[in-house]
C-alpha cells in the first residue's frame, strides 16, 4: 500500500520535537521506529500531514541504574533492552519481554517510547511497564512530567501525552523477584493474541489484549495478596473485562486464555 | 559453504547459481525496472461482492497533482472490444464460462473486481488517485458460500446463465460395479471436508510494464509471470496484435506457487493502453490488493466415501466434489479440480471409482492453480478418510495403508481411474517413514501421556501420497479439452570456444533451473556446470515453450535439455570419426573427449570440435556448420511422485495450541539431479501443506467482504514456525522419461496437510475429537475439544 503525502522534519532535539509538535498541533506525529506508525499510513489508517522524526536523538538511547531504579531513555531500541547486561541483572523482565517483540527486525528499529506512546493494547512492552509499576517522563513546552504507568494508557491507542508532549525516559523499580511473561500467539512475529506479564511475585499483574488498553489484572493482584493459589488467583484474570473479538480469538476464548496464561505466569513466577 | 567439486555433478548438492544476484539485490524484478515515459495504473476496485455500477466519478481525483486520466470500464471497453480474458480449459462442450472483461463495466462481481482506471504519472500519484474515485453501487444479493450457491433459489452470481453451476464433471468407468462395491462392504467411512480458500502469497506481487514500439507496431510486455510464452499467444488472440509483434519478458520472478500461472486483467489493461497510447503503461500490485486481484487456492467442498471389506480392503471410492470457482473463470480455474479428479483413490489399489465434481461461481475473487493444484485436495480427502477407516477396522494407520497399497510389483500400474503409474514402491517408503519417527518411541511417550491425563497430547499423522505431474502427454491433454499441449522445447548450442549455451522453455521463477539444466548438461558433455549458460524467460530469446507448473519442468524441460545434449554429442562424435578418420561406431566420449576404443591416444577433446564446428573449414561433407540441436519434447505420459510423511504433533490441550514437534518426510521423485534443490522444495513445501492445516485461510464475510487483505491477518508462516524436517528419498527411477525424473515442486505441500491434521485428530481421539476444520487454529482445536466433550463452545 501506499501512504498518503505527508511532510518530513528532523529532529534534532527532544526541544526541537516538541516545538514541531506545537505548531503542527495534532496533524503531526513523532517517527521513531516506524514500525508501528508506518504501516498504519501505508493501509491509509493514520494519515498525519506532518512526521517529526526523533529516531536520531542518540542522546535518548540509554539504559542507567540508580538507587533502584532503572532509568531508560525513550529511543532505546528494543534489542538494546534484549541484550542489556546491566538489564539482564537488574530488570531482567524488560530484557526477557523485549526479546519476544515482533522479530529481529522490528527490535532493531522499534523504541521503547515509541511502544508506550502507541498504546497499542496488544504490545508487550507496555504491559511490562504496568506490572513493574515503572513511571514515563514526558516532556512538554512546560518541561518534564512524570506519569504513573497506571494513568498512561486512556484508551484504545490513547495515552496520557499531549499533542505536544513525547516520552524522554521510562523508568522501572530494579528487581528480579517472581517475574514472568506469557505471550500466545500463532507466529512468532505477531502481538499476543493474550499476554500475561507477573512482577515481583504476583503483586503486579497486567494482560496483553484483553480490552481497550493493555491493563493491572487488579483482581488477580488482589487475590495473590490475599493468600489465593495460583489456580483460584487466575480464575478471576477475566473479571469484569471485555476483551476484543478478532480471527485468532473471540472475547469468550481470550477470557479462557488469560485464565490459563494468568495460571502458567504465576506458576513460573513462584506463585503456587 | 564449499562444496567439494564431484566427477559427476547430477546427483551431488550444488549450490544454486541464481542466489548471489538475488541475495544481493542485484537480479532485477519488473518493480526495478523503469522506461523513459512511462505512465502509472492505479486500479479502482469495487468494494462490493455483487452490485451494479451506477456510476464512477472521478472528478476530485482529477485534481490530485499528477493525475492524467479517470477511465471507467465502459470507457475502456473499446480498446478490447469483445475480446475477454482468456479460459483455456473448457472441461466440458457445456461449461458456462461467462464473458471477463478486464475492467467490469456494468456490474461488480467480487470485491477485488476491477471497476475504473487512474492513469498518473508516478505510483504515489495513482494509488491517490484511486483513492479518490467514487464509484456508485446498487448492490445485489452475493453469492458466498459454495453450497449456499447450488441451493433452489440462490441469487445468481451470473443472471444470464441462469445457473450458478459453471460444470459437472464426471468420471466413473462403471457405476454398477461401485454401487455393489458399497452394497457388500463390511466398512463404510462416508466424510465431508472443506478445503478452504487460500491466497498465494509469493514474496514478489505482481507487476506489469507493457512497452509499446510505436513506430513498429511492436509490444513488448513485462511481467511478474510463470509463462511468458502463453502469455505471448494469449495477449495476441486477446487484442488482436500479431503474435510476432508481441515479446514477453519474465525477468526475475520472487516465486508463484501457480498464481502466475495466468493470463490478468492487468496485464491486458497495460498492454492495450500501452498499444493506444503509445507510452509505456505499468502497475505493481501491492500485498493487500493481491488478496483479492490474484487468484486463489483451493476452495472446495469434498464428500468421500470408501467402501472396504472386513480386513480394511478398500473396494471402492465415491467423491463428491464442489468446487468454488469464484465469480470467473481464469485460464485454468475449471480445470484445477480435475487434476485432481483422477487421485482420489490415492496410492491405494482400489477396483472402483467414482468422482464426479459440480464446479460453481460465487461472489468471490476466482479460484485457480495453487501449489499442488486439485491433487492436495484429493490427497487430503483420502489420506483423512484412510485415517477413519483405520479407527474404524481397528487397525493402526500405517496397516490400513499397507493393507491397500499399490504392489511394488504391480507397476507399471492401471489405476481405476484410467492412470498408468511408472513406478514405486509404497511400502519401502512407508517403512522408511515408520523407522525415521522412531515409531515406537512416540507411541509409547503418546500412551503415557494420555494415562497421565497430560494438557500435552502427542498426535502422529500419517499421509502417503501419490500425485501426477509432468504435465503432460498432449494427447491427454487434448481429451481433457485443454487448450493446448504439454510439450516442452529446449536448444543447445555449443559457442566457439567451447562454452555452452542452453535455451530452455521452462519459465524458472525460484526453482533454481540454471544450476540443474547446466549439471545435466556439463555431465553428458564432461564440461564444468559454469561453462554452461541457461537462458530463458524473454520470447526473443526463448521462442518456443509452454512454461513452469505442474511439477513439470525437469520431467519434460529437463529431458528436452537432456535429449538436445545428445542430439549435440552425436553431431560432435560425425566430426570427431571425420577428424579421427576413425568410423563413428568405434568412438567413445570419455572425460570429455572422443577417443578411439581401446586406443586413448587417438583422441580428440570436445572443445576442438566445437570450433571445428565454429570455423567449418574442415567438417564432413555436407554437414552444416555450428553445433547446435533442438529438441521439442512431447512426454509419453505423466510421471507418478510418491512419499510418506508423518507428522507428529503436539497439542496444548488447555489453549489448543498445535506444535509441529517432528515431521519426516520421505519421498520417491525418481532420480534426483540436485538433492540440495529437492530438499530445499520439500521443505517449502512441506511449510506451505502445513500452512493450510494449520494457519491459511481466506475470510470472507457472510456478505462477500474478504477479511484477510495483508499479512497480518492472513497467517503465512514464517521459519520461525518451520518444523524440523527430517527429510529422506527412496528413488524409483520413472521409466517414462531418459533421465527417471519424477518432479518434486508439489509433493511437499500435496503430503503434508493431512499429515498435520491427521496428527492433530490422533492427539485429541481419545477425547473425542473425530475431525477439526482448517486452519486448526488454537481456537478451532479448543473448540472442537469443547464440543467433543459435551462442554461449551
Amino acid at each position: 500500500m501506499i501512504p498518503a503525502s505527508f511532510d518530513y522534519e528532523v529532529a534534532e532535539s527532544a526541544e526541537h520535537a516538541i516545538a514541531l509538535l506545537t505548531e503542527h498541533g495534532d496533524e503531526a506525529k513523532l517517527l521513531a521506529g516506524g514500525h508501528s506508525l508506518i504501516p498504519m499510513m501505508r493501509f491509509r489508517l493514520a494519515t498525519p500531514t506532518v512526521l517529526v522524526d526523533v529516531g536520531r536523538l542518540d542522546d535518548l538511547r540509554y539504559i542507567n541504574a540508580d538507587n533502584g531504579t532503572i532509568s531508560i531513555g525513550a529511543l532505546t531500541r528494543h534489542s538494546e533492552l534484549e541484550h542489556s547486561q546491566l538489564l539482564a541483572q537488574s530488570c531482567p523482565m524488560m530484557a526477557s519481554v523485549a526479546a519476544l517483540v515482533g522479530d529481529p527486525a522490528v527490535r532493531h528499529r522499534g523504541t521503547l517510547g515509541g511502544t508506550l506512546a502507541h498504546s497499542d493494547p496488544a504490545s508487550d512492552l507496555p504491559a511490562a511497564v504496568l506490572a513493574l509499576g515503572g513511571t514515563i517522563v514526558a516532556r512538554g513546552p512546560g518541561g518534564d512530567r512524570e506519569i504513573a504507568a497506571t494513568d498512561f494508557f486512556t484508551g484504545y491507542f490513547e495515552s496520557a501525552l499531549a499533542d505536544d508532549e513525547m516520552i524522554v525516559e521510562v523508568r522501572v523499580p530494579a528487581g528480579d523477584a517472581g517475574w514472568n511473561y506469557q505471550k500466545f500467539n500463532r507466529r512468532a512475529q505477531d502481538w499476543a493474541i493474550v499476554g500475561v506479564a507477573v512482577a515481583d511475585a504476583g503483586a503486579g499483574v497486567s494482560l496483553v489484549n484483553m480490552g481497550s488498553t493493555p491493563l493491572r489484572a487488579s483482581a488477580v493482584e488482589a487475590a495473590v495478596a490475599s493468600g489465593a493459589s495460583a489456580a483460584d488467583a487466575a480464575a478471576v484474570a477475566a473479571e469484569g473485562l471485555q476483551p476484543p473479538s478478532d480471527l485468532n480469538a473471540d472475547a469468550d476464548y481470550r477470557r479462557h486464555l488469560a485464565r490459563v496464561f494468568t495460571q502458567r505466569a504465576l506458576n513460573a513466577a513462584g506463585v503456587a | 559453504m564449499t562444496m567439494t567439486e564431484p566427477e559427476t555433478h547430477v546427483g551431488s548438492p550444488r549450490l544454486r547459481r541464481e542466489d548471489p544476484a538475488l541475495l544481493t539485490g542485484e537480479a532485477q524484478f519488473i518493480d526495478d525496472m523503469s522506461l523513459h515515459g512511462e505512465i502509472w495504473v492505479g486500479i479502482v476496485r469495487s468494494t462490493e461482492a455483487h452490485a451494479t455500477i451506477l456510476g464512477v466519478d472521478g472528478s476530485a481525483a482529477l485534481e490530485i497533482d499528477g493525475v492524467a486520466e479517470v477511465l471507467s470500464g465502459a470507457d475502456l471497453a473499446p480498446l478490447w472490444g469483445e475480446g475477454a480474458l482468456p479460459c483455456a480449459w473448457p472441461v466440458t462442450d457445456d461449461m458456462r464460462n461467462p464473458p471477463h472483461l478486464p475492467v467490469a463495466t456494468s456490474v461488480a462481481k467480487y470485491v477485488g473486481d476491477a471497476v475504473a482506471v487512474v492513469l498518473a504519472t508516478s505510483r504515489y500519484a495513482a494509488a491517490d488517485g484511486a483513492a479518490a474515485v467514487s464509484v456508485d453501487y446498487d448492490p445485489l444479493p452475493a453469492v458466498v458460500d459454495v453450497e449456499a450457491a447450488v441451493a433452489d433459489g440462490a441469487p445468481l452470481v451470473h443472471e444470464d446463465l441462469g445457473a450458478n453451476e459453471s460444470y459437472t464433471w464426471p468420471l466413473i468407468p462403471d457405476p454398477e460395479a461401485v454401487d455393489e462395491a458399497f452394497a457388500n462392504a463390511a466398512h463404510v467411512v462416508s466424510e465431508r471436508y472443506v478445503q478452504q480458500r487460500l491466497i498465494p502469497a509469493p514474496m514478489e506481487p505482481r507487476g506489469v510494464l507493457a512497452a509499446p514500439g510505436v513506430a513498429s507496431g511492436e509490444l513488448t510486455l513485462y511481467s511478474a509471470t510463470q509463462i511468458p510464452h502463453i502469455l505471448k499467444v494469449m495477449t495476441a488472440v486477446t487484442l488482436g496484435i500479431p503474435e510476432h509483434k508481441i515479446r514477453v519478458v519474465a525477468p526475475s520472478v520472487g516465486g508463484g506457487f501457480g498464481c502466475k500461472l495466468n493470463v490478468y486483467a492487468e496485464e491486458i489493461l497495460c498492454s492495450a493502453l500501452a498499444m493506444d497510447r503509445g507510452v509505456p503503461v505499468r502497475w505493481t500490485e501491492s500485498r493487500s490488493e493481491a488478496a483479492t486481484a490474484t487468484i486463489q487456492g483451493r476452495g472446495q467442498v469434498q464428500h468421500i466415501e470408501l467402501a472396504a471389506d472386513d480386513t480394511g480392503k478398500v473396494q471402492a471410492v465415491r467423491v463428491k466434489l464442489l468446487a468454488d470457482m469464484g465469480a470467473y473463470l481464469q485460464l485454468v480455474t475449471p480445470g484445477v479440480p480435475l487434476l485432481g479428479g483422477f487421485l482420489y483413490h490415492g496410492c491405494y489399489d482400489i477396483a472402483h471409482y467414482s468422482f464426479e465434481c459440480t464446479s460453481v461461481f460465487t461472489n468471490k475473487t476466482p479460484t485457480d492453480a495453487y501449489r499442488g493444484a486439485g491433487r492436495p485436495e484429493a490427497t487430503y480427502a483420502v489420506e483423512r478418510a484412510m485415517d477413519s477407516l483405520a479407527v474404524a477396522v481397528g487397525v493402526t494407520p500405517e496397516e490400513i495403508r499397507s493393507r491397500n497399497f499399490i504392489a511394488a510389483d504391480a507397476f507399471p500400474y492401471e489405476s481405476c481411474a484410467g492412470l498408468i503409474f511408472d513406478s514405486g514402491d509404497y511400502q519401502a517408503v512407508l517403512d522408511k517413514a515408520v523407522e525415521m519417527a522412531g515409531l515406537e518411541g512416540v507411541r509409547a511417550d503418546q500412551t503415557q501421556r494420555r494415562a497421565d491425563g497430560s494438557n500435552r497430547q502427542i498426535g502422529i499423522g500419517f499421509s502417503s501420497y501419490v500425485e501426477m505431474c509432468g504435465l503432460a502427454p498432449s494427447r491427454v491433454l487434448a481429451s481433457l479439452n485443454y487448450g493446448a499441449g504439454g510439450w516442452e522445447a529446449a536448444t543447445v548450442r555449443v559457442l566457439p570456444t567451447a562454452k555452452v549455451q542452453v535455451i530452455t522453455g521452462s519459465t524458472p521463477h525460484g526453482q533454481g533451473h540454471e544450476t540443474s539444466w547446466s549439471m545435466i548438461v556439463a555431465d553428458k558433455l564432461g564440461i564444468d556446470p559454469d561453462d554452461v549458460e541457461v537462458l530463458h524467460s524473454d520470447t526473443a530469446i526463448s521462442p518456443t515453450g509452454l512454461d513452469t507448473y505442474g511439477s513439470r519442468s525437469l520431467s519434460v524441460g529437463g529431458t528436452a535439455v537432456f535429449m538436445a545434449t545428445d542430439k549435440v554429442l552425436d553431431k560432435a562424435r560425425l566430426i570427431a570419426a571425420h577428424q579421427l578418420e576413425a568410423n563413428e561406431d568405434d568412438l567413445e566420449y570419455v572425460d570429455g573427449s572422443f577417443q578411439v576404443r581401446g586406443t586413448p591416444t587417438a583422441s580428440v577433446p570436445f572443445a576442438a570440435i566445437a570450433f571445428a564446428a565454429f570455423t567449418a573449414h574442415d567438417l564432413p561433407e555436407g554437414m552444416e556448420p555450428n553445433l547446435e540441436a533442438h529438441v521439442t519434447y512431447d512426454p509419453p505420459n505423466f510421471t507418478f511422485p510418491n512419499g510418506t510423511h508423518i507428522a507428529v504433533v503436539e497439542v496444548d490441550t488447555d489453549t489448543g495450541d498445535v506444535d509441529i514437534v517432528d515431521y519426516v518426510a520421505v519421498d520417491d521423485c525418481g532420480n534426483q539431479v540436485n538433492p540440495m534443490i529437492v530438499e530445499g522444495q520439500v521443505h517449502g513445501g512441506v511449510l506451505q501443506g502445513a500452512a493450510q492445516a494449520l494457519y491459511e485461510d481466506a475470510v470472507y464475510t457472510e456478505d462477500g467482504q474478504i477479511v484477510t487483505v495483508n499479512l497480518g491477518d492472513y497467517l503465512v508462516p514464517s521459519a520461525a514456525e518451520a518444523p524440523a524436517y527430517r527429510v529422506a528419498g527412496h528413488v524409483t527411477p520413472s521409466p517414462t522419461n531418459p533421465m527417471g525424473v519424477k518432479g518434486i515442486g508439489e509433493a511437499g505441500t500435496i503430503a503434508a496437510t493431512p499429515a498435520v491434521i491427521n496428527a492433530v485428530v490422533d492427539a485429541l481421539r481419545p477425547m473425542g475429537v473425530s475431525d477439526v476444520a482448517m486452519p486448526a487454529s488454537p481456537q478451532t482445536v479448543w473448540r472442537a475439544i469443547n464440543e467433543a466433550q459435551g462442554g461449551a463452545s
